[in-house]
């Protein structure tokens, strides 16, 4: 269980995370705002709380894995990766560019990204090869697939649903960044997911739903999944598209803009005062 | 003298249990098709590395892609129908892009599938493979070559697609016969045209020059198993000694093994080209024999074909 200390310490990196977001967005001009700032806590709480890996090797066998299925939230990866030394933070503004290893949605080979991801809904099916894969290896290592709510209108999601229960796959935990916006507008009016909880209960999944923004119930929920045996877990994170920034939050605009440069000035002045 | 007929997919579940007894790394996964690709056999033999994936072609090969970014050689098996049309983002995302070592394996490919029909028949997945960055595609023509196919593919980095059928093919190479990926083996030489074939299409290409050669003409049979990467001086020098190129495939014409060929020719040595193959339509449902009179790919079109691409030479 994380100490008082340390939820304070991680609420004050997914401050900082969410400032070098807003930053490498306005850099690149372009690029998915809302959802990058959705994930940042259920990013921080995994990353700098409870996940396995050496910036030094990344590729090194003990690591736990992430697979971002969601790929167009990479910017709140990027930052985090940066953060850990992966590489430098300088980086971060090349995002988008020509030759950068940042790409606009992530690519395998930049130190920290297992899978090239974009296309929506393929992530959780890779996830769980890897934990088969480490089954097969007799390896402990755990495996996160963190994907949008948007994202579960794809079929793939729920045949890769079935086989993480078919296979009793106690090592992979997915994450739901449950933001309640599509491109197209409000999930509900596109294409509604409730019940979800209930759906994934269905499913054969162990489910945890809490607030994705309080850091300390995103910690608790991976201490809770790791114990969890014979099924996979699920954490059912209720967040708030564009959290942090007034006039970002809840603003469908937001999906895919990037902040300009007096929106930029903006929202770092009211993410700083929330450090 | 009677000719052994076996399927493809007969020497790939050959090549298959090979493969896993000599090697720990390799996976295989189906997709509810278990016993028509012949992964059954693996599976019989080291169930704990076998994946019943259920009805779901995206997920196989997403699953698939994990397991090989753990180390894996992956077989991901199918009908090439499905292979390519229902998981194509897939393939292409987890698979290409991400240059995973997985071996997709389409089974049921052509018209030769027969009696069940157009949706069933992969006519178009060549071309669905080809266009992908870093896929490699290959099509063995007998069970022999198939299974050589198989383990050459579990040992060559990257996506691999691999075309197999579902009938009877007659055995066409040796035991001897030296199979390496990308490099095409030249059948038979002939001076007055080449024909250019994959799969089941090499037997009929070498039944066409047996024909021809009654008629005096001197026919070039090349067995292009690899269409990508495609060995380009092959096809070249056939271009420059004989001028004149049919192209045979139990594929669509548009997109396939013809026009990978046609792309190296007209760049570098254009020359007459005649294209056998299904013709921008759906397959259909009978026998097979039957539909490759009805769709125009025996041994027949092909000499036509041949002697038209020589009358263009010469005209």
């Amino acid at each position: 269980m994380a100490k008082q200390s340390d939820i304070n310490e991680l609420k004050k990196i997914a401050q900082e995370i969410r400032i070098e977001i807003v930053k490498m967005l306005n850099c690149a001009g372009s690029g998915h705002t809302g959802g990058s700032l959705s994930m940042v806590e259920l990013l921080v709480g995994l990353y700098f709380y409870k996940f396995k890996c050496d910036p030094v090797k990344p590729l090194c066998n003990t690591r736990d894995i992430f697979v971002l299925s969601k790929g167009h939230g990479c910017p709140a990866l990027y930052a985090v990766l940066a953060r850990m030394n992966f590489f430098s933070k300088e980086e971060l503004c090349t995002l988008r560019k020509v030759g950068t290893r940042l790409q606009g949605h992530p690519q395998r080979g930049l130190p920290g990204v297992e899978i090239s991801s974009g296309s929506l809904g393929q992530g959780l099916s890779i996830a769980n090869g890897f934990a088969l894969g480490a089954r097969l290896n007799k390896d402990s290592k755990r495996i996160y697939c963190l994907m949008g709510d948007g994202e579960l209108d794809e079929g793939q999601v729920w045949e890769a649903a079935l086989t993480s229960a078919h296979y009793k796959l106690d090592n992979v935990c997915g994450i739901i960044d449950y933001n309640k916006f599509q491109i197209d507008g409000r999930v509900e009016d596109i294409k509604g997911l409730e019940p979800l909880k209930a759906k994934w209960q269905a499913f054969g999944w162990e489910v945890f739903e809490i607030d994705g923004h309080d850091v300390k119930e995103v910690t608790e929920a991976y201490d809770k999944a790791e114990k969890i045996k014979g099924k996979p877990s699920m954490v059912l994170a209720h967040t708030v598209k564009g959290k942090g920034v007034s006039f970002f939050e809840n603003k469908n605009k937001y999906h895919g803009t990037a902040p300009n440069k007096e929106e930029l000035e903006k929202a770092i002045k009211e993410l700083e005062m929330e450090k | 003298m009677e000719i052994k007929m076996k399927a493809t997919r007969d020497g790939f579940g050959e090549g298959l249990v090979e493969l896993g007894q000599k090697r720990d790394d390799i996976v295989v996964l189906s997709a509810d098709l278990t016993e028509s690709t012949r992964a059954a056999w693996f599976k019989e033999k080291f169930p704990e590395r076998f994946f019943s994936m259920g009805v779901s072609e995206q997920d196989m090969m997403g699953t698939a892609a994990g397991l090989a970014l753990s180390g894996k050689v992956a077989f991901a098996c199918t009908f090439g129908a499905f292979a390519a049309g229902r998981a194509w983002d897939q393939v292409r995302v987890s698979l290409a892009y991400m240059k995973t070592n997985v071996k997709i394996v389409g089974t049921h490919g052509g018209i030769s599938v027969g009696e069940d029909g157009p949706t069933h028949q992969a006519n178009e997945e060549l071309a669905l493979m080809r266009i992908l960055p870093n896929m490699t595609v290959i099509i063995p023509c007998d069970a022999m070559e198939a299974k050589k196919a198989t383990i050459a593919s579990a040992s060559y980095p990257g996506p691999v697609y691999l075309r197999l059928g579902r009938s009877g093919v007659p055995g066409v190479t040796k035991e001897e016969d030296v199979f390496q990926i990308g490099k095409a083996s030249l059948l038979k030489d002939g001076k007055d045209v080449a024909i250019i074939a994959c799969g089941v299409e090499v037997y009929e290409a070498l039944c066409a020059s047996e024909s021809l050669k009654k008629e005096n003409i001197s026919a070039r049979v090349i067995n292009l198993h690899t269409i990508k990467p495609i060995d380009k001086d092959i096809i070249i020098k056939a271009a420059k000694e004989t001028g004149a190129i049919v192209t045979a495939e139990e594929h669509t014409i548009m997109g396939g093994m013809g026009s990978a060929v046609s792309e190296v020719v007209s760049q570098n040595l254009p020359v007459p080209m005649e294209f056998v193959g299904v013709k921008d339509r759906f397959g259909e449902s009978g026998d097979p024999k039957e539909l490759f009179k009805l769709f125009g790919l025996t041994a027949d079109d092909i000499v036509k074909a041949a002697k038209k691409a020589i009358a263009r030479k010469n005209a």
